[in-house]
């Protein structure tokens, strides 16, 4: 089940009824063809509510407005997902599934409501809403997408970020998501391994254990075009590297 | 109409009138949005003194309204003003009510703004045909939309009739308040935003024909009009038989019908009427397009290209159309909630500013696909094509097109 040559993938969609509101199904999809490619073998799960939470290689948490948001994040906290975590599966979050995996954020009604914990970080409620397209700088390669939130989420001291913000907000303006041991999250919503091959091929590296073969498809023509797109939008102060 | 108007109303009327006459003059489009504008800058209160003394009918949802719109208007039958470009805010709704005089109105009407219409123009009918996810970078998340129609349909507010489509939980949600409600029963196959109760946010259950969730919020029984083979309205049974494609307009025409029903016309009049519509705003009908023969689709979102994909004809070729400007929405992302699996076995041509985000979407689904970058390239060759497009997109290929 995690990832030996052989074994099948499990991909589980964590409740597409309460967090999938960008077409956020669309990274399972996205895995597991391009695993398929690789020749091997994936199982793709909707966990959907009141159906009980089932071992997977990768969970995956999409975004969803505030109701929804506390549920999903009650069912994840009762059903024993931090558990699962914590015994080798590895987790993808947009959105709203990276603020539940904090440990506090901010919804209508509640100033403060207790996230998962499995991080530390805390998200509030921003002035504003950032709706656009955004776009990190990870580990010297752009990660493009697009974003549709309120949050403003900090990290702790232990927890890195993903990346550095070449356009758009992201966790705060500067940095986006966080990255921790078998476990990946930003604030670029709905299905951004569609634009973004690479962290898919990453992903799926990291399940098996080994890197990946490449496999062509226009998905890097897709890729190279938004990051020339990007590229162009992004602030002069951006590019010279003085933003801090 | 026979209202008396302030000086200032007058001024406005008069505002629209040449801003819209300025506008055709100049060949900027049929002006409606930018004279209406004018008209509410110099009285803001004018649709509501343009609304008196008119019956009128409000159409919104998120799929539907446009041609809903139009066959409440065809099956009136006679004159009838609406907003027929399309402009479905209140400057749309000036424009169409400064340009006719007509004392019957259908106005289609933005899901955003229907609270501000519905005040503005004390409709005798409210019809709500349905609300999924659509350009969710523009407005707001589809609940809380559900939640501002229901206050402003609510039976305080609202003293009309509200003809709802009692498949869809959202629409139900929204309507169950009001004052005087006439439930429609339709099929319908898009539940992707009403999985969980829109009361206490627990699962839905969906069976074949009926919805309910634990907290009580079930879908309604006593409906006034039932849409299966046949439609059901007032003790008869109606065989639609449109000339418009596409079992998501027997719904349209189910809720149109409703409508008109309320408002003492007869069904089976106003069924011939509507089924002499084969066109609506260019959408459904035939255009050439060099040696090619052309089926132009609208589709904005999930839900509509959904029911657009399950209509397409086997042997058709498909081109699909996609770009993500402001009308379009800015984020394609919705792409990944359409089931594009349902053109397996063909070969889609991908057109449109985002064809490479539509083309990497087909592929994950295992759809063959061209990426065509000239659109010109295509006017070669012959054959019938039906193209799906978004917004902006299908109104580019209308201008490509000419009509057959």
């Amino acid at each position: 089940m995690d990832g030996e040559d052989g074994a099948v993938l499990t991909l589980a969609v964590l409740y597409p009824d309460l967090l999938g509101t960008y077409g956020d199904g669309g990274n399972a999809t996205v895995l597991s063809a391009r695993a398929r490619a690789r020749g091997l073998d994936v199982d793709v799960v909707e966990v959907t509510i009141g159906s009980s939470l089932p071992p997977a290689s990768l969970y995956l948490l999409g975004g969803g407005e505030d109701g929804p948001q506390r549920l999903a994040c009650d069912l994840l906290a009762e059903g024993g997902f931090v558990d699962r975590v914590g015994e080798g599966a590895h987790v993808f979050a947009v959105c709203a599934g990276l603020q539940i995996l904090g440990t506090a954020f901010s919804i209508e009604g509640d100033a403060s409501y207790p996230g998962l914990g499995l991080v530390d970080a805390v998200t509030t409620r921003g002035t504003s809403r950032s709706v656009g397209d955004v776009a990190t700088l990870v580990e010297g390669r752009m990660l493009v997408g697009f974003e549709n939130h309120g949050g403003v989420t900090v990290l702790g001291p232990g927890l890195e970020a993903l990346g550095d913000v070449l356009v758009g907000r992201g966790n705060d303006g500067r940095v986006d998501g966080y990255r921790a041991s078998r476990l990946w999250a930003t604030y670029a919503h709905g299905p951004v391994l569609a634009q973004n091959p690479w962290l898919a091929d990453e992903i799926l590296g990291a399940l098996i254990g080994r890197e990946l073969a490449p496999w062509p498809s226009v998905a890097d023509r897709l890729y190279a075009e938004r990051c020339a797109t990007l590229s162009i939008r992004r602030p002069a102060a951006a590019r010279t590297g003085d933003r801090h | 109409m026979n209202v008396r108007l302030s000086w200032r109303t007058r001024v406005a009327i008069w505002g629209v009138a040449a801003v819209n006459a300025l506008s055709r003059r100049l060949g900027r489009g049929a002006g409606t949005v930018a004279g209406g504008r004018v008209g509410l800058f110099l009285d803001p209160g004018l649709l509501k003194k343009l609304s008196r003394g008119r019956t009128i009918i409000l159409v919104s949802g998120t799929n539907g309204k446009t041609t809903t719109s139009a066959m409440t208007r065809t099956g009136w039958g006679g004159d009838v003003a609406g907003n027929i470009t399309g402009a479905n805010m209140p400057e749309g709704h000036v424009a169409a009510l400064c340009a006719s005089s007509a004392p019957r109105a259908v106005l289609e009407t933005d899901e955003a703004w229907l609270a501000t219409v519905v005040q503005a123009t004390s409709p005798a009918v409210v019809v709500l045909l349905n609300l999924s996810r659509d350009q969710l970078d523009r407005a707001n998340e589809v609940r809380q939309m559900a939640q501002r129609w229901r206050e402003c349909v609510d039976r305080d507010s609202f003293a009309g009739v509200v003809v709802a489509n009692a498949a869809d939980p959202l629409v139900v949600f929204a309507s169950e308040t009001a004052r005087n409600i006439r439930w429609v029963d339709v099929p319908t196959t898009w539940r992707g935003d009403a999985a969980s109760c829109p009361h206490c946010t627990r699962a839905i259950v969906f069976e074949a024909t009926s919805w309910s969730c634990p907290c009580g919020f079930v879908k309604p029984i006593e409906v006034t009009a039932i849409l299966s083979n046949v439609l059901e309205l007032g003790g008869r049974s109606y065989s639609l038989d449109l000339a418009l494609p596409g079992a998501f307009n027997e719904v349209n025409a189910s809720l149109a019908l409703t409508s008109l029903a309320e408002l003492d016309i007869g069904v089976e009049e106003a069924l011939i009427r509507i089924r002499t519509l084969t066109t609506v705003q260019g959408r459904y009908g035939l255009r050439r397009y060099g040696a090619r023969t052309m089926r132009l689709l609208l589709a904005k979102n999930p839900a509509g290209t959904a029911a657009l994909l399950e209509s397409l004809e086997p042997g058709d070729d498909v081109w699909v159309a996609i770009n993500a400007q402001i009308a379009d929405g800015k984020d394609p992302s919705w792409l990944y909630d359409v089931p594009f699996e349902l053109l397996a076995g063909r070969h889609v041509s991908c057109l449109g500013e985002r064809r490479l985000d539509l083309a990497t979407r087909l592929t994950y689904v295992d759809v063959p696909c061209d990426v065509i970058d000239d659109p010109d390239a295509l006017r070669e060759g012959g054959g019938d094509v039906t193209l799906v497009a978004n917004y902006t997109a299908f109104r580019e290929w209308m201008a490509r097109t000419a009509p057959c």
